[in-house]
C-alpha cells in the first residue's frame, strides 16, 4: 500500500466536504462546501476561530469521521467510499495524529505509549528513536501523571511519528500549552517535517503560528475564506505569543 | 508482553476492589457448583463401587418362613443372577454400662462368605467362628460408639433368651450405611446396631432350622426388576411374603439417594444465581469502565487499532475477572468439597472413597464462570467500541434529562435538591438501578431461601416431638400383642400412661398405582402418640374409611370417595377393599391412616396392638429400662428425648453450617453489587459531588446523595427479596424433599426480618468505604477533569 511519494501529486484532495451533525432537532453545519489540497513535505497551518470547522475538516481527512457530503481523495484513493476496515487500516499506515490535550493512555509509561502504535505499524521507528526525534531521549519510562504538558504533547509526537506516517495531522497542539513549551513541540514538529518530509497539518486558532507555515488555510463558519502560500516562512524559534 | 496487555494488567490493579467484589461473586457461584458436583459424583462413584465389590442385593423379599431350598428355586426365575436365603430379627440388646437397652438387627452369616450377597466388609478382628454360635460381628459404629473391641462381650435376648454374645470383630456393609432402628428417626450408632450371627446360631434363636425369612436377590444386568419382583411375589405368597421391594425403598439406600439427589439440586439450583448476578455485575463495571476509557478507546482507533482488537483488549479484562472467580471459586470449591467428603465418609461410614478426581466438574465451572464474565463483559464492550474516533474522543454530551411524568411527580415531591439528584439519577439510568435491585433482592433471596431451613426445621421439630408423639417411650412389639398388652405395661416401673397403637405393613392399590406403605390403626381417644396435620392441628378420624396424607394420594391418583385395595402384607395377608374418606394435609407422613375399631372390623378380629406408647415417671426410668431388657416380646424401645437430642444434635449441627456458608454468601452479593454501584457512582459524579462541596455543601451532605441512591434502591430490593426468596425457598422444598424427608414449607416474619437487616448492613457498610473515598476527592482536580 506504501508508495514511493510522488512529488507531482496532493497527498491530500478534499473536494466539496460537507458535514452536518444533528443533535436531536438541531442540525449543525460544521463544513460546508471545503475544498482543500495538501502537497507531499508540506506544512500546511489551518487557522480559524473556534467553531469554524478546523477539528472537522482534519477528523474527516484523517478518516476518524466522515463527511455527510463530498469526496475526500488520499493520493488517488476515495476514502469517502472506503469501508471501516480499509480506514483503519489506511490510519494504522498512513496517518500520525497529534492532540490538544495529548490523548496519551495513563496507564502506560511513555515508552509503552509509543509501542502501542510501534506494536501494530508496518515499518515503525523503535519507540526509543521516537522519543529522541521528538526531543524526549529521557523521560521514557515515566507514565503520563510524572510528565509536565510539554513533555507529554512531545510523547504524542513520537508516537504520531513512529510508524513513519505520510501525513501528521495536529490539532491544536500548543493549545494547552505555555509559549516557551509551545515552541518546543513546534520545533519538534518542524524538525519532523524537514528530516522525514512528511506531510503535515497544524490546527491552531494562534494566528502567530502561521508563520513558521509553507501554506495557510483560514477557515470561517465552516468554508475557507483564505488560502495562500506564505513566502516569509520562518523557524519555530522566532515565534512567541 | 504486549503493550495493550501490560495496561490492561495496570488497569486491573487499579480497579482490583471492584474486579475482587465479582470474583468473588462469580466464585461463590463457582464454589457451589464444584462442590457439590465433585461431592456427589465422588459420592457416586463411591457408592457404585461399594455396592458392586459387596454385591448389595436389588431386591428384598421379607417372608413368614421359607424352607432354604426357596432361594434357589428363585435364582430360576428369568432375570435373576443369584438368590440367597438368610434369616433377620430385631433383638434387644443390653450393652454394659448404658442404662437403656439398645436394640440389634440381627442378619445371618452362612458359613462360606466368599462370593455372598451383601457381604460385609470385615474392618478389624476376624470373621465369627462358623462353629462357635456366641461369636458375632457388629457394624463398625456400633462397637466404636460403645466400645465393643473385638473379644468384648454384651447381651441379647434372642428368642425369648438372654445370651451372652462375644465381638469376632467389626464390619461394614453396603446394606447398612444408613442405619436407622426400628421407630427412630436418625441414625443412632450407640443404641442400634447390626449384629452378624453365624446361620445356625441365628435360625437355632429364631427356631428357623432348615428356613429363612428373608431372600435376597441380584439381577442380571438389562433385566425386568418389575416382573422380577411380580415373579417373586406370586412365589413367597405361600411363604407368608410381604412383598419384594427393589433398592428404591431400601431404607439405606433410599436415604444415601436423597442425600445424593439434594446435592444434586444444590448444585443445579444455586450457581445459576450467583453466575446471573456475577454477569450483571461484569456489565454494570465494564460499561463504566469503558465509559471512563471512551478517549482511549478514540485514540486507540485513531492510531490504527481495529474494532476487533480494541474488542479484545476490554474483553480479556472481563476474562481475567472471569478467571479470577473461576480460580478463586475452584479452590474454595476443592477444599469444600474435601471437608463435604470428610463429613459424608464419616456420616455414612464409607469404609473408601472412590475420588472422581475427573476435570469434570472443574471444566464445567470454568466454562461457566467465563462465559457468565464475557457474555456480561460483551454487551458494554459491543456498545462501547463501535463509536467512531472523532466522536469517541470528543467528550460526551451531557446526560439527557427530561421532565417526563416521573419527574414530574419528584417535582411535585418538592423534596430538597440533593433528594431530587438521587431520584433523577435512578430514573435517568433505570437500567443500571435495575441491576443494584436485581442484585441486591437475589441477596436478600438467598438469605430467606436458606434461614427458611430453620423456620421447616422449627415445623418439623413441632410437628414430630410436640403435637404428635407426646409419649416419653414407644416400645415396638416383636409381634402383635392382644390389647390386653397395654393393661399389662401399665405395670412396668414407673409407667403412668399407656396407650397402644398399631401398624401393619401393606401394598395401596389404586386402579392401576399400588404403593408400599404402612397402614396406622388409631385408637380412639389417644393423647399421646396423635395425627396431626401440617398446621399441627390433631386429626379426628372418621369412624370408617382410610385416611391419606395429600402426596400418598396423588401417587395412587385416589380422591375421596374412591375406593382403595389394601393389601396386608403380613398375616392374615388378606385384601381389604376401604373407601378413601379423607385427604389430609401432612407432609411429614407417607402412611394411611384408620380408626382402629374400623380396621379390626374389616379385618374381623379383636384389636390388637403393635406399638405401646408410654409417660413414664422420669425418676424410674432407670428401673424401666431394665425390665424391658428382659422383656423378650420387644423388638424396639425408643426413647423420644433421646430422639429429639439425636434430631437437634445432627439436623442443627449440619443446618448451622449449611446457613452459615449460605449467608456468607448472600452478604457477598450484596457487597459485591453495592460496593460497586457505588463505586460506579462516584466516579461517574466526582465533578458534580466536588461541584456540591465548592459550593458549600458539607461532607456529610454530599455523601447522602451518594449513600441515600444506593439505601433507597436497597430498600426498595429488600421485599423484591422477599418474592425472590419465597420463590427459591419453594423451589428448595421440592428440590430437596425426597421419599425420606419431606421440607415443609414455612417462612417465619422472623426469617424475612433477618434477611433483609443482613443485607441492609452489608450494603450500609459496602456504601459508606466508598464514601470515605468521596473525602478524598481533590477538589480542583475534580472540577479540572476534562469529560
Amino acid at each position: 500500500m506504501r508508495s514511493k511519494p510522488d512529488s507531482s501529486g496532493p497527498v491530500f484532495r478534499a473536494e466539496g466536504v460537507t458535514k452536518v451533525y444533528r443533535t436531536g432537532a438541531v442540525a449543525v453545519h460544521a463544513l460546508r462546501g471545503v475544498d482543500m489540497t495538501l502537497s507531499e513535505g508540506e506544512m500546511v497551518v489551518l487557522l480559524g476561530a473556534s467553531g469554524s470547522g478546523k477539528s472537522t475538516l482534519m477528523n474527516i481527512l484523517g478518516a476518524l469521521d466522515t463527511p455527510t457530503e463530498g469526496r475526500v481523495f488520499f493520493r488517488d484513493r476515495d476514502l469517502t467510499r472506503a469501508s471501516d476496515r480499509q480506514l483503519t487500516a489506511f490510519r494504522r499506515d498512513h496517518v500520525g495524529f497529534v492532540f490538544q490535550f495529548y490523548n496519551l493512555v495513563p496507564s502506560l509509561t511513555a515508552r509503552e505509549n509509543v509501542a502501542l502504535v510501534t506494536e501494530i505499524a508496518r515499518n515503525p521507528m523503535t519507540p526509543e528513536e521516537a522519543l529522541e526525534r521528538a526531543g524526549l531521549p529521557n523521560r521514557m519510562d515515566h507514565f503520563p501523571a510524572e510528565l509536565s504538558g510539554g513533555e507529554q504533547q512531545r510523547v504524542a509526537i513520537a508516537r504520531a511519528i513512529a510508524k513513519r506516517p505520510e501525513v501528521l495531522l495536529c490539532d491544536e497542539p500548543t493549545g494547552a500549552l505555555d509559549s516557551k513549551t509551545g515552541v518546543q513541540v513546534l520545533e519538534a514538529l518542524a524538525q519532523v517535517n524537514a528530516d522525514m518530509g512528511t506531510a503535515t497539518v497544524l490546527i491552531t486558532h494562534n494566528a502567530d503560528i502561521q508563520r513558521i507555515a509553507d501554506r495557510v488555510v483560514v477557515l470561517a463558519d465552516g468554508r475557507v475564506i483564505r488560502d495562500e502560500v506564505n513566502t516569509e516562512k520562518i523557524a519555530p524559534a522566532q515565534v512567541s505569543w | 508482553m504486549k503493550v495493550l496487555d501490560r495496561k490492561l494488567l495496570r488497569d486491573l490493579r487499579r480497579i482490583w476492589a471492584q474486579t475482587l467484589a465479582i470474583a468473588l461473586v462469580l466464585g461463590c457461584g463457582i464454589m457451589l457448583l464444584v462442590a457439590a458436583q465433585a461431592t456427589q459424583r465422588t459420592l457416586m462413584a463411591t457408592k457404585t463401587a461399594y455396592y458392586d465389590r459387596h454385591l448389595f442385593a436389588d431386591v428384598f423379599a421379607p417372608v413368614s418362613r421359607a424352607p432354604g431350598a426357596v432361594a434357589g428355586e428363585l435364582a430360576a426365575i428369568d432375570g435373576v443372577a443369584q438368590a440367597e436365603g438368610r434369616i433377620g430379627f430385631y433383638a434387644v440388646l443390653d450393652v454394659e454400662d448404658m442404662a437403656e437397652p439398645a436394640m440389634g438387627r440381627v442378619v445371618s452369616l452362612p458359613r462360606d462368605v466368599a462370593g455372598m450377597l451383601n457381604r460385609p466388609l470385615l474392618r478389624r478382628g476376624r470373621m465369627p467362628d462358623p462353629d462357635n454360635p456366641d461369636e458375632v460381628l457388629i457394624n463398625e459404629p456400633f462397637g466404636r460408639s460403645n466400645g465393643l473391641e473385638p473379644g468384648s462381650r454384651f447381651h441379647g435376648i434372642l428368642g425369648g433368651q438372654l445370651r451372652e454374645l462375644v465381638v469376632a470383630g467389626w464390619a461394614l456393609s453396603p446394606e447398612f450405611i444408613y442405619t436407622v432402628g426400628p421407630g427412630a428417626l436418625m441414625p443412632d450408632d450407640r443404641r442400634f446396631g447390626i449384629v452378624w450371627m453365624n446361620e445356625t446360631a441365628a435360625a437355632s434363636a429364631q427356631n428357623m432350622s432348615g428356613a429363612v425369612n428373608e431372600i435376597t436377590l441380584r439381577l442380571s444386568r438389562g433385566a425386568d426388576a418389575r416382573a422380577v419382583r411380580s415373579a417373586v411375589d406370586q412365589f413367597t405368597a405361600r411363604y407368608g411374603g410381604t412383598g419384594a421391594y427393589g433398592r428404591d425403598r431400601h431404607p439405606s439406600h433410599a436415604f444415601l439417594d436423597g442425600e445424593l439427589q439434594q446435592l444434586g439440586a444444590l448444585a443445579t439450583y444455586m450457581p445459576p444465581i450467583f453466575l446471573l448476578v456475577a454477569a450483571f455485575l461484569v456489565n454494570m463495571v465494564l460499561t463504566r469502565l469503558i465509559a471512563l476509557e471512551r478517549t482511549q478507546i478514540g485514540l486507540m482507533k485513531a492510531v490504527g487499532y481495529t474494532t476487533g482488537e480494541i474488542a479484545t483488549h476490554y474483553l480479556k479484562l472481563a476474562g481475567l475477572i472471569g478467571v479470577a472467580g473461576v480460580v478463586l471459586g475452584s479452590i474454595v470449591g476443592w477444599w469444600l468439597t474435601d471437608g463435604m467428603l470428610f463429613i459424608y465418609q464419616e456420616f455414612f461410614g464409607f469404609p473408601f472413597l472412590v475420588r472422581d478426581t475427573g476435570t469434570g466438574p472443574m471444566a464445567l465451572a470454568a466454562v461457566l464462570g467465563l462465559a457468565t464474565a464475557l457474555l456480561g463483559g460483551a454487551r458494554a464492550v459491543w456498545s462501547s467500541v463501535r463509536l467512531n474516533p472523532a466522536e469517541a474522543m470528543s467528550p460526551p454530551a451531557p446526560p439527557r434529562f427530561s421532565r417526563g411524568r416521573a419527574d414530574r411527580f419528584i417535582s411535585w415531591l418538592a423534596l430538597r435538591q440533593t433528594s431530587m439528584m438521587i431520584l433523577r439519577s435512578i430514573i435517568r439510568w433505570p437500567g443500571r438501578a435495575a441491576i443494584t435491585l436485581f442484585g441486591v433482592s437475589a441477596s436478600v433471596g438467598v438469605l430467606v431461601a436458606s434461614y427458611f431451613l430453620f423456620d421447616a426445621l422449627e415445623v418439623m421439630t413441632d410437628s414430630v416431638f410436640t403435637q404428635s408423639n407426646r409419649q416419653h417411650l414407644t416400645l415396638t412389639l416383636g409381634d402383635s400383642a392382644p390389647e390386653i398388652a397395654v393393661t399389662d405395661a401399665l405395670t412396668l416401673p414407673g409407667v403412668m400412661q399407656a396407650e397402644g397403637g398399631y401398624a401393619v405393613p401393606v401394598r395401596l392399590i389404586h386402579g392401576h398405582r399400588d404403593r408400599l406403605s404402612a397402614l396406622q390403626g388409631h385408637y380412639p381417644g389417644a393423647t399421646l402418640h396423635r395425627l396431626v396435620d401440617d398446621d399441627s392441628r390433631p386429626v379426628e378420624l372418621p369412624p370408617q374409611g382410610l385416611v391419606l396424607p395429600e402426596m400418598l394420594a396423588r401417587t395412587l391418583e385416589a380422591r375421596p370417595g374412591d375406593m382403595i385395595a389394601v393389601e396386608l402384607m403380613s398375616p392374615p395377608r388378606e385384601v381389604l377393599d376401604l373407601p378413601l374418606v379423607a385427604v389430609i394435609q401432612q407432609g411429614l407422613g407417607q402412611e394411611a391412616h384408620i380408626a382402629a375399631p374400623a380396621l379390626f372390623e374389616a379385618m374381623r378380629m379383636a384389636p390388637r396392638v403393635t406399638h405401646i406408647h408410654l409417660l413414664a415417671d422420669p425418676a424410674q426410668m432407670d428401673a424401666l429400662y431394665a425390665e424391658v431388657k428382659r422383656t423378650p416380646a420387644l423388638a424396639g424401645l425408643s426413647d423420644w428425648a433421646e430422639v429429639r437430642r439425636q434430631f437437634d444434635d445432627n439436623v442443627s449441627e449440619n443446618l448451622l453450617m449449611m446457613v452459615t456458608i449460605y449467608t456468607i454468601i448472600g452478604v457477598l452479593i450484596a457487597i459485591g453489587v453495592v460496593y460497586n454501584a457505588a463505586r460506579i457512582q462516584l466516579s461517574e459524579r466526582s465533578y458534580e459531588l466536588a461541584s456540591l462541596r465548592v459550593l458549600g455543601f458539607s461532607r456529610r451532605e454530599v455523601g447522602y446523595v451518594l449513600v441515600g441512591e444506593m439505601m433507597l434502591l436497597t430498600v426498595l430490593a429488600i421485599p423484591l427479596g422477599w418474592v425472590l426468596g419465597t420463590w427459591f425457598a419453594e423451589g428448595m422444598t421440592e428440590a430437596l424433599s425426597t421419599d425420606m424427608v419431606y421440607i415443609p414449607f414455612a417462612i417465619s416474619r422472623r426469617t424475612y426480618a433477618l434477611a433483609a437487616i443482613a443485607v441492609f448492613l452489608a450494603a450500609l457498610v459496602s456504601v459508606l468505604l466508598v464514601r470515605r473515598r468521596l473525602d478524598r476527592v481533590d477538589l480542583a482536580l475534580a472540577l479540572k477533569a476534562r469529560e
